[in-house]
């Protein structure tokens, strides 16, 4: 009856042989291979499941990871974590409230007993998990779909958290969508006529171009200089205003495959200038945010040398991943930080924490993305501007 | 009207499993999280057309879904406390209802052959077979008789 064929394998999964937890997840596979037309699976070398902090999924997603986990549910496939509601080592300092804490922690155990790593990070490619170009994995959390797919040249689609964790478990994705090589192709050109220097810059033209995208591939044409932090937080402001899962930049990002009659649009410094000023309220932050996504080492070292010379006139926060912290601890950025009023944040974000109930009003921050989460998921007012800008307003 | 050969309609299978209910037919999307009440099964989306009906043990017909995808994890809920609609017909599945029906053991179709919404009234008897993907007309309500 599926039209979805499957290997002797997959098959044994499906009917049940595998245990409750892989039929489960395999009738999970086949159902979405169905909905999207995928003709097989493909396996996948890792996975990165979402749906991880208790304030997104609740009562509901915890009660169904808790069963999962008593019908012994196993990954199969290296599988790891996107970020959960708060620091696990520091929640109490920072004012989360204990029951949040506590269900935080259970779903944490849950995904734990499922063989799943707990790195809670959006970056995972910050901390070695690199995939290379053209291998196929199962990735959630849609930053780092853009930035798998594109920087990385590895291919997902945007997972979700049931359908990354079916994957986590069997091994295997539905082969459709940008798997394919003949859909990783982009129908929108962006000419770059702006000047790109900072993060907050690249945030910007990503929160414009998510917007003007739609259900368009963009290509970038004329950006002469990328690092990987700038093209993290591009891909992270499409993919937050514009579902965007991958992107191209001319002589940069390894793939760069344009569409027969693609529409062509230019960016200016003034369409720029515009966009920062429509996402920033032009307040004075009580919260700073940076790292988002999760911030590299050398992101965490530049906040260090900035703040060392010149304290911050109000509470912040460099949100990395866990491993990243402590190499920080270790060199001294971490120090450095919170002398100067700050906190390194490690296993959460501004934008899956509570922040809300943690007493902020307005957050500061230099990605397209937070500013495009934060007044919704966190009832907050957004400073959006260069660190220079939002440190000292 | 269902005669004898419209009495049964193809479907694509999406959940598997056979269950059989009173049809309850929705021409807008449903979003479970925060539009249906877990506890009880009451639909509470304001200005929704299934407002303050209730979908348990309900054959449930709409097009999709719509919302967050934590609706998956509401119709497990409203599984375990008994409240979940016996089966579901989509038009077009996507993956929140998909997922849902499937970790929630409520069987499920979509892509029916036939135009469903003209076919079913709310309070007709169907069956859905989502592991052969089929729908079956066993009865009409007591509504379309008036």
């Amino acid at each position: 009856m599926a039209s979805v064929k499957l290997t002797i394998e997959e098959q044994r999964m499906f009917d049940g042989e595998a245990g409750e937890a892989a039929r489960e997840s395999m009738e999970i596979l086949v159902a979405l291979g169905r909905i999207y037309g995928a003709q097989r699976m493909v396996p996948v070398t890792s996975v990165q499941v979402s749906g991880v902090s208790y304030k997104t999924i609740g009562e509901a997603g915890l009660g169904y990871l808790k069963g999962l986990a008593q019908k012994g549910a196993k990954a199969r496939v290296p599988a790891f974590l996107n970020p959960a509601g708060m620091d696990i080592a520091q929640w109490k300092e920072m004012r989360v409230p204990e029951d949040f804490a506590r269900k935080q922690i259970e779903v944490l155990d849950a995904y734990a007993s499922m063989g799943i790593s707990k790195t809670c990070t959006c970056a995972p490619y910050f901390i070695g998990i690199r995939p290379k170009r053209g291998e196929h994995i199962a990735w959630a959390e849609s930053s780092a779909v853009a930035f798998a797919n594109s920087v990385l040249g590895a291919r997902t689609n945007r997972e979700g958290g049931p359908s990354a964790l079916a994957a986590a478990i069997c091994g295997v994705t539905p082969y459709y969508g940008l798997h394919i090589e003949k859909n990783r192709v982009a129908s929108l050109v962006v000419d770059v006529k702006c000047g790109l220097r900072t993060i907050a810059d690249f945030g910007a033209l990503g929160s414009l171009v998510g917007k003007l995208a739609k259900n368009r591939n963009p290509a970038f044409h004329g950006i002469k200089k990328a690092g990987e932090p700038g093209l993290k937080v591009l891909g992270a402001s499409m993919a937050a205003t514009g579902s965007v899962p991958v992107f191209f930049v001319e002589g940069i990002t390894p793939e760069y495959a344009i569409a027969d009659k693609p529409e062509i649009i230019a960016i200016t410094d003034k369409d720029l200038e515009a966009e920062r000023k429509a996402i920033d309220s032009g307040l004075k932050p009580s919260l700073v945010t940076i790292g988002c996504p999760h911030a590299s080492l050398e992101e965490i070292k530049e906040v260090a040398g900035l703040v060392a010379k010149r304290k911050p006139t109000c509470e912040f926060w460099v949100c990395t991943s866990r491993k990243l912290k402590e190499d920080a601890d270790r060199l001294g950025y971490s120090g450095a930080i919170s002398a100067a009023g700050g906190r390194v944040v490690a296993d959460t974000c501004m934008v899956v924490c509570p922040l809300e109930e943690m007493g902020y009003v307005v957050t500061g921050t230099n990605s397209g993305k937070a500013a495009a989460y934060l007044p919704n998921l966190c009832k907050q007012k957004v400073a959006f501007g260069d660190l220079e800008d939002i440190l000292y307003r | 009207m269902a005669d004898e050969k419209t009495a049964i309609i193809g479907a694509r299978p999406i959940s598997r499993g056979k269950a059989s209910g009173e049809a309850l037919v929705s021409r807008a999307p449903i979003g479970f999280l925060g539009g249906v009440d877990p506890k009880t099964g009451t639909v509470m989306e304001k200005g929704h057309p299934l407002e303050g009906k209730n979908i348990s043990g309900r054959v449930l017909v709409f097009p999709n879904g719509k919302g967050s995808t934590v609706g998956s994890y509401v119709m497990l809920q409203l599984a375990k406390n008994k409240k979940a609609p016996a089966a579901v017909i989509n038009i077009g599945a996507e993956p929140i209802i998909a997922v849902g029906a499937i970790i929630s053991r409520i069987p499920m179709v979509d892509n029916p052959e036939k135009d469903v919404f003209s076919m079913l009234r709310d309070g007709d008897l169907v069956e859905v077979d989502g592991s052969a993907g089929k729908i079956r007309i066993l009865s009409q309500g007591t509504e379309r008789k008036k």
